[in-house]
């Protein structure tokens, strides 16, 4: 057995330094005393000079990698891959604490544990998009996936945020043990977790004939845990509860970093692990993606709540994000990470108008919460039309450039079918995110609509957002640039 | 590793696959929600014998004792995963009994499945 060498804890320390961090604050926090504003004010500012340091520790310790280094014997990689989703997710947590402000604080419940659990969810997903290692990547899986649970039932006093808890919590226990139990069957069939050697003596194993059943058996497992990560139909169904019932800060955070998260992970196993069942899980994915986006886009025509409708939408849109998956091509996977980083803003920035719409006892949901707002809160109304017109995939915005390089290395690779079903889905997306571009602009409000809370700071995110969204759209050179040199190898 | 495994494997698997499906069936079908947690904690535990199966006969099929320790530290960590599930798990059920003084899950309804 060889010795770890200490250098591999060093490159680690970012990692380290956010668990250390989120811990630091849970036992601050439960000193202080204010529940209110300044308690929950100082929190947010430690909470994001931690996420701001651990993004220099990443720069400087994990950053500028030609070559994937292998460390901790083999638990954990760092290459670019790595490196992309890593400042990709601590931007999603830094968006997701400035969309908290106010919000947290006026439901009147300590800060302390709010934030440092955001630390420890992304100190999770950080080392699951490094994990080189069945096993690693479970427990990170689980670290993320353990947060986000208590994240999701923080208002405990309201019936709505313990229900979405619970079912969160049940059906994301049942996935972790499906995924577990396709992790042993995997082991049984080759002997290593390690997604390195997994490929190869998959082949291995295969070719002798006996193993074929652990083998299909156990890759289909592990897929269906990660889809159900995913929310990929039919593994949704927690998905339109949980975002409506968890406080809405934090549906944004599981929208926006939960999902990038558990799809870094997902590209890395089926392209590294799985690499030698490439056209196997291509026509799962193919067929999941198809069912997600007819799905996803139904459903959410017939909702009557907004968050309830960005739930179903945000299932379509992994449904999209599988197209890119799918290809296996260079062109679907770069697609697939500038889709992903530009879906973080567009999300977080919907979710902030609804945050700033949203009042105790969940008012500004519906719709028609809506009527009116261009007149109200004009910068408010404008940045939302930006986002549902990302959404949907309108030029000139970063969805619409997203969605183009998908579908187009979908065609490229011959899966023309599932780019048309990507298109089709679309065009009728139009349907339910004019539906609110209407209420906006053409309808007027009555006297119980809702005001928008007055939060300057959330404000400036939400602009912000619309701003980056818009500058996609425009010029997205640079960020398909950037992706393209973070790659993975090609199964 | 020379010593024969007496029981083979395929029993190991069988009973593992067994209690996996009670699990995931007890865990849809059941509306307690302490029961639901029991079987999913069930359906962890088939995975750990099945590892811990696993583990032997790989050690024995490559004679190498490092690649049967993989397995072995694997049922640890699921084991410490497990209980800071159940912990938790049972913290929002008490959670949950404060506010409605049940915990049957089909009286969870406030938002349709």
């Amino acid at each position: 057995m060889t010795a770890i060498p200490i250098r591999d804890f060093l490159l680690l320390a970012p990692e380290i330094f956010l668990a250390v961090a989120g811990m630091a604050m849970l036992v601050a926090g439960s000193y202080g005393r204010d529940n209110g504003g300044n308690g929950h004010r100082g929190c947010s500012v430690c909470a994001v000079a931690a996420l701001a340091m651990t993004g220099g520790l990443v720069f400087w310790l994990q950053g500028g990698r030609e070559v994937p280094e292998v460390i901790l014997s083999g638990m954990f990689v760092l290459d670019g891959y790595a490196f992309f989703w890593k400042i990709l997710l601590l931007i999603a947590a830094t968006l997701t604490i400035f969309l908290s402000e106010r919000f947290v604080a006026e439901g009147g419940y300590r800060p302390g544990e709010y934030y440092a659990l955001i630390l420890f969810a992304t100190t999770g997903m950080l080392l699951m998009v490094s994990g080189f290692n069945l096993l690693s990547i479970w427990i990170s899986l689980e670290l993320m996936a353990l947060s986000s649970y208590i994240l999701a039932g923080y208002f405990k006093h309201q019936l709505k945020s313990t229900e979405a808890a619970l079912k969160y919590f049940v059906l994301g226990a049942l996935s972790s043990g499906i995924l577990l139990y396709g992790v042993s069957l995997l082991y049984g069939a080759t002997g290593t977790l390690e997604l390195a050697g997994l490929s190869d003596a998959l082949s291995l194993a295969v070719a002798a004939g006996d193993g074929q059943v652990l083998v299909a058996l156990g890759w289909l497992l592990l897929a269906m845990g990660l889809f159900f990560k995913v929310a990929v139909v039919p593994f949704h169904v927690w998905t339109p509860d949980v975002y409506v019932g968890a406080p809405t800060p934090i549906t944004s955070f599981l929208a926006i970093a939960s999902k990038a998260a558990s799809f870094a992970v997902l590209v890395r196993i089926f392209y590294q692990g799985l690499a030698f069942l490439t056209p196997d899980w291509q026509w799962l994915t193919a067929a999941l993606a198809t069912i997600t986006m007819i799905w996803g886009n139904l459903a959410a025509l017939t909702q009557k709540n907004v968050k309830r409708m960005l739930a179903y939408s945000s299932i379509a849109h992994a449904g999209y994000v599988l197209i890119g998956v799918l290809t296996a091509t260079e062109d679907g996977q770069w697609a697939v990470l500038f889709y992903l980083a530009a879906y973080t803003f567009i999300t977080a920035g919907a979710f902030g108008t609804v945050v700033l719409l949203e009042r105790r006892a969940y008012a500004g949901e519906t719709y028609e919460d809506y009527a009116g707002l261009a007149r109200r809160a004009p910068f408010l109304a404008a940045s939302m039309m930006i986002f549902l017109l990302a959404l949907t995939g309108i030029p000139p915005t970063g969805g619409f450039v997203g969605k183009i390089y998908l579908f187009a290395a979908a065609v490229e690779a011959g899966w023309v079918w599932v780019a048309v079903v990507g298109v089709l889905t679309s065009a009728i997306s139009l349907y339910y995110y004019m539906g609110l571009i209407v209420q906006m602009y053409l309808k007027d409000a009555e006297d119980t609509t809702p005001e928008p809370l007055y939060a300057p700071g959330l404000l400036a995110t939400v602009g912000l957002c619309a701003v980056i969204t818009v500058l996609l759209g425009l010029l997205p050179g640079p960020l398909i640039e950037l992706a393209k040199g973070s790659l993975l190898p090609l199964p | 590793m020379s010593i024969p495994v007496s029981v083979p494997i395929q029993w190991y698997f069988l009973l593992a696959g067994a209690l996996f499906v009670i699990g995931a069936l007890g865990a849809l079908s059941r509306r307690n929600g302490i029961t639901i947690f029991l079987s999913i904690e069930l359906m962890l535990n088939s995975v750990n014998l099945l590892i811990v199966a696993y583990a032997r006969v790989v050690g024995e099929r490559t004679g190498d004792l490092l690649t049967a320790l993989n397995g072995q530290i694997l049922v640890l960590f699921v084991l410490a995963v497990a209980a800071a599930e159940a912990a938790v798990g049972l913290a929002l059920f008490i959670a949950i009994f404060r506010g409605r003084r049940t915990i049957d899950v089909n009286r969870l309804n406030l938002m349709r499945w």
